[in-house]
């Protein structure tokens, strides 16, 4: 709810000393984040030099496990990261060649809603239970477009037909609760959708959901997307949903992006031992009797980090060399990274 | 059964008396959410103040004679009202009686009062909270019209009618009005802990187990729902001494010629404009630094066991 | 209210087989292992009631109470073995109720409206369904949390809903739950040792108390766990490992029917072949029978040999995993199978993809007829006025509940 609530808390737009976006420059670039968490048990390296670009009208999926720091990165994207305990250490994350690590409270404020919007796994507690959904989507243009309540409330309206909520009109009264899960997980999208974002960050958006549900709400994000040629960039762990809509993928390992390529690549020849155990060892619906590999051991802890290859423990190939040293980003190929010191080895699979 | 106590207890102990052999030293040292807790507590400052306080409070009402060597009942009106010295560091009350002896002597009463009511509460209110919470339904609506009853009478009303009513001024008089009184505290919170325990998926598996309801209530909900308890029951025994002097300054409570804090201000508050004022700063003092020490235990105890801030 | 009937004359043809492999089947289940199996007289008093229970009265009940079952289901016989669990027509209405002091009836939520599973030795049924679909409730109602209200659950032919007391007790020792979330579902207070030693301090007579420390530590080593961690604390394990403790807890009492709900969804996808493996494994050492209860499709297809697919209280659509999945005849099955992602890109676009609209209906107040109707692009009049029985459709080999049944291939790519 917080999150929501500082979403909506901005006022009217004041861009002075903002400085000047560049068109030319990609949607969204970020170049080397840094994010740790400074806890009791030690300071934990939650996000460690994650590097990628993301452009209008297209998907680039964040990839990884809980502990792998992809809600984190969207969290220092969006600029909404609870610090304490976190903090930004160090990187850039660009809008059109600004530095949107490097606004004033305010600006960053701004840009929130109306240049980067946020959607949650949990649409129940990400909204007002006291206030109608119209009531709450309303707000949205009251407070920062300045619009009398009739006006808002016709805008509701419009956005509960654009994610397609049969009956509109009727249901822009109800309250939260009324409404059943994938619905709510549509309102949050309107919500998400109201000051027309040019990137729309979705983090784990249907992971509560059921699978037909998940379908519907997969369906409507795409088609969202293609409209309006938002950049969007989806948080999950499920790499079926990621093969089904993403154009570029990021895989995130103890705060690293491990490997990075575009989506059909990857699944047909990976490049770090991580991705392809991790494709080994999902049962596919499509696929009968096949055996499931098992990634041995579990994740690093962040604040007790392997010295070396952060997954070198827990790889079938791994080596001396990867217990020591920590692999920079190979080229594998053009826009295609690995973090695997022998990933030639992987790669041809 | 070897249920094992609800208490803290519980939590901590590494061995399970089931077995019935003696349990090989563990591997390592189990951490629980009692041990993790205490492992903070050890390190806050407001917590080792605190019991400080209530353990110098605990030895005055044990040992008195630690503190000092006088005699609270000796009193000579040759002495009446003297002024602090060295050899009674408080002076001497409007009788004649050593003022800082009857301080460490007043404590016993005080606190008296304050652990058989808490004791009281706990018992009543533990029942009370996990009959209505286990078992629901009709038990529970009883139950909670009766807490709605209580809670709607005016506390300290309340106490005075029936302490006037008793016409008994023991200390079982007013520990048995505070118990009447006070037990909803603990019966709200530990029926809406026991409630939540109770649909956790722990005592659903012991359930398909076909474990019985009093395996459920002692092993698997009690030792989860006690935390809360704990920390109403610590604050509880602070107020409860203030109570004590609240109702004997009301002239309901306590007596003399029984010592407590209670009396001690009652006798004092007539001097303080005669110019005696340590006569009642003294005995308000001890209590407003008890009732302190196990508020701010309590405190500790409650962002100590506070799963949400680990 | 046409229960599906369902199963009535194969149970009659069955009986002879039943009873010829109960025995043998109680001499499978004591000689799995532990010395400290419980003592004979017990075993022998469960062996007599198992063969008496699995003839006739079951078979009486259900043909007398569903008369007028004009087409009989024949359920799909897909291998030979005993029934370690038998579910008929198990209905479970949760009133609604209104007033405090004076409550009345003023309806009823169908949770689950008319069950028939069969469950043989080291064999997985999995149950799919959708949130609703009444997946949970069978569960609670299997395993002992919740009374039927009405219908028959059979544990190798001895009905838990007839059973009372210690007779009870006993018998659920024979079907045991991993359940779905590894964080709640240990008592946090308790060590790892008290929690699998548990189930030996309910059901007493199963291992000496002496024995009890080693048998846990046995437990342990057969889950994968070091048996030396015996005094930690739940908190202590990861998600993966303490799901391996709930799977110790559950295999304490060496039950023959392990239910499974949901068991690895909340575990990482890194974590999650390593715990259906262990299942895997288990069942092939001690013979188990799973019923697997999950959303997850995908994992589902890994594990079961049968499935049963749910959809607001009701099976409707029933039998061979391998061809429901290769070939389902339900529409709301082939919806939910085309609705799960495939991790292949390749696929994108060339799936057949059915995406439905609407929710799922309140279960209190159900459709009429088929219950799917009201979302069912096949839907007809028909639909609305004649439930449609889960029984085998022309071209298919397994049982689908719609008057409409056509085979369709949803999973895979079409060119």
């Amino acid at each position: 709810m917080s999150i929501v609530s500082r979403m909506k808390k901005q006022t009217a737009p004041s861009t002075s000393g903002r400085p000047e976006a560049d068109s030319s420059a990609p949607l969204l670039e970020v170049e080397n984040l840094q994010v740790e968490f400074r806890t009791r048990d030690g300071v934990a390296k939650a996000v460690n030099g994650v590097t990628f670009t993301l452009e209008a009208g297209r998907t680039r999926a964040i990839l990884g496990e809980s502990g792998s720091g992809k809600s984190v990165t969207a969290q220092a994207i969006m600029g909404i990261l609870d610090s304490p305990p976190g903090y930004v250490t160090g990187g850039a994350v660009r809008h059109r060649g600004v530095d949107m690590l490097k606004l004033n409270r305010e600006q960053r404020r701004l840009m929130r809603g109306s240049t980067v919007a946020m959607i949650f796994q949990d649409a129940l507690s990400a909204l007002n239970p006291v206030f109608t959904v119209g009531f709450q989507l309303g707000e949205m243009f009251r407070v920062h477009r300045g619009m009398s309540r009739k006006d808002a409330r016709t805008k509701a309206i419009e956005l509960l037909d654009l994610v397609r909520i049969p009956g509109a009109a009727q249901r822009v009264d109800d309250y939260p609760h009324q409404f059943s899960g994938g619905m709510r997980q549509r309102v949050m999208i309107a919500m998400a959708l109201a000051l027309d974002p040019e990137i729309l960050i979705a983090d784990e958006p249907t992971t509560a959901l059921d699978v037909t549900v998940q379908a519907q709400i997969m369906k409507l994000l795409a088609e969202l997307q293609q409209e309006r040629s938002m950049g969007l960039l989806l948080i999950t762990h499920d790499m079926g949903v990621v093969a089904d809509v993403a154009d570029d993928i990021s895989v995130m390992y103890a705060g690293r992006v491990v490997e990075q390529a575009p989506v059909s690549e990857i699944y047909d020849a990976p490049a770090h031992p991580y991705t392809k155990s991790l494709l080994e060892s999902i049962p596919r619906v499509d696929l009968r009797g096949q055996e499931l590999s098992v990634i041995k051991g579990l994740p690093p802890t962040l604040t007790a980090m392997p010295p070396g290859c952060s997954f070198a423990p827990r790889c079938y190939m791994a080596r001396e060399k990867c217990g020591q040293e920590a692999p920079p980003a190979f080229d594998v190929a053009a826009d295609r990274i690995s973090r695997c010191h022998y990933w030639d080895e992987v790669h041809p699979a | 059964m070897s249920e094992s106590s609800p208490g803290g207890g519980a939590a901590t102990k590494t061995s399970d008396p089931a077995f019935g052999e003696v349990p090989k030293a563990p591997t390592e040292r189990a951490r629980s959410l009692w041990s993790d807790a205490w492992r903070d507590l050890r390190r806050d400052p407001v917590f080792i103040i605190a019991s400080l306080i209530v353990l110098a409070v605990i030895s005055m009402v044990l040992f008195p004679s630690l503190w000092t060597s006088g005699d609270p009942r000796d009193c000579d009106l040759a002495r009446a009202r003297q002024k602090p010295s060295w050899d009674a560091p408080f002076g001497f009350s409007n009788l004649g009686c050593d003022y800082y002896a009857q301080a460490i002597y007043g404590a016993g009463p005080s606190i008296q009062v304050a652990v058989f009511a808490t004791i009281g509460i706990a018992i009543v209110g533990t029942l009370f909270g996990v009959l209505s919470g286990f078992y629901g339904g009709l038990i529970d609506t009883v139950i909670s019209r009766l807490v709605d009853v209580v809670a709607g009478l005016p506390f300290l009303l309340g106490a005075v009618v029936l302490l006037a009513l008793m016409q008994s001024r023991s200390v079982w008089a007013i520990v048995f009005v505070l118990i009447a009184l006070a037990w909803i505290t603990l019966t709200r919170v530990i029926r809406g802990t026991v409630m939540t325990t109770k649909n956790m998926d722990y005592v659903a598996a012991a359930r398909s187990l076909g474990a019985s309801d009093r395996r459920i209530i002692f092993r698997h909900i009690l030792p989860n729902a006690m935390a809360p308890g704990i920390v109403v029951l610590t604050i509880a025994l602070g107020l409860f001494v203030s109570l004590e002097a609240t109702l004997t300054f009301l002239g309901v409570g306590l007596r003399a010629p029984t010592v407590s804090w209670g009396v001690m201000i009652v006798q004092g508050q007539s001097h303080v404009l005669s110019g005696y004022p340590h006569l009642l700063l003294v005995p308000c003092m001890f209590l407003v630094t008890t009732v302190l020490g196990f508020i701010l235990m309590g405190d500790a105890l409650r962002d100590a066991l506070d799963p949400k801030l680990r | 209210m046409s229960k599906k009937s369902a199963k009535d004359t194969p149970r009659e043809e069955n009986p002879p087989v039943d009873a010829a492999v109960v025995p043998d089947g109680t001499g499978d289940a004591t000689g799995k292992d532990t010395g400290a199996a419980s003592p004979a007289p017990d075993g022998a008093a469960t062996e007599a009631t198992a063969g008496d229970g699995a003839g006739t009265p079951a078979a009486g009940a259900t043909v007398t109470e569903t008369p007028r079952a004009s087409e009989p289901v024949a359920p799909p016989v897909l291998d030979k073995g005993e029934n370690v669990l038998e579910v008929r027509d198990l209905v479970k209405h949760f009133p609604i109720t209104q007033g405090i002091v004076l409550r009345r009836k003023v309806g009823a939520v169908q949770a689950v409206d008319g069950i028939n599973l069969d469950l043989r030795r080291g064999e997985t049924l999995g149950i799919v369904g959708e949130s609703g679909c009444g997946k949970s409730t069978l569960a609670k109602l299997l395993i002992g949390l919740e009374r039927p209200t009405s219908g028959t659950i059979k544990v190798r032919g001895q009905d838990l809903t007839e059973l009372r007391g210690g007779d009870l007790l006993a018998a659920r020792r024979n079907i045991q739950m991993v359940f779905q979330d590894p964080y709640t579902s240990l008592n946090p207070r308790m060590t790892v040792g008290d929690l699998i030693g548990e189930p030996f301090e309910i059901h007493t007579d199963v291992v000496p108390r002496q024995g009890r420390r080693q048998r846990v530590q046995e437990l342990l080593d057969l889950v994968g766990l070091n048996p030396d961690h015996i005094n930690r604390y739940p908190h202590q394990f990861s998600g993966g490992q303490r799901q391996r403790i709930g799977i110790a807890r559950a295999l304490a009492l060496e039950p023959e029917v392990l239910l499974c709900d949901e068991p690895v969804s909340a575990l990482d996808v890194s974590i999650q072949a390593q715990v259906i493996n262990l299942l895997e494994k288990l069942q092939d050492e001690l013979g188990l029978s799973y019923l697997f209860i999950a959303h997850d499709l995908s994992v589902v297809r890994h594990i079961a040999d049968k499935l049963g697919v749910m959809y607001l209280g009701r099976v409707v659509e029933y039998g061979n995993a391998e061809e429901i999945y290769e070939a389902p005849t339900h529409p709301y099955t082939q919806a939910l199978l085309s609705a799960v992602p495939v991790p292949d890109p390749k696929l994108r676009g060339m799936r057949d993809e059915i995406v439905l609209e609407g929710d799922v209906p309140s279960p209190a107040n159900p459709p009429s007829g088929c219950r799917f109707r009201t979302r069912c692009w096949k839907a007809e009049d028909v639909c609305a006025e004649e439930t449609p029985l889960l029984q085998v459709r022309e071209n298919s080999r397994h049982a689908s509940a719609c008057h409409f049944a056509q085979k369709r291939d949803v999973v895979h790519g079409s060119a």
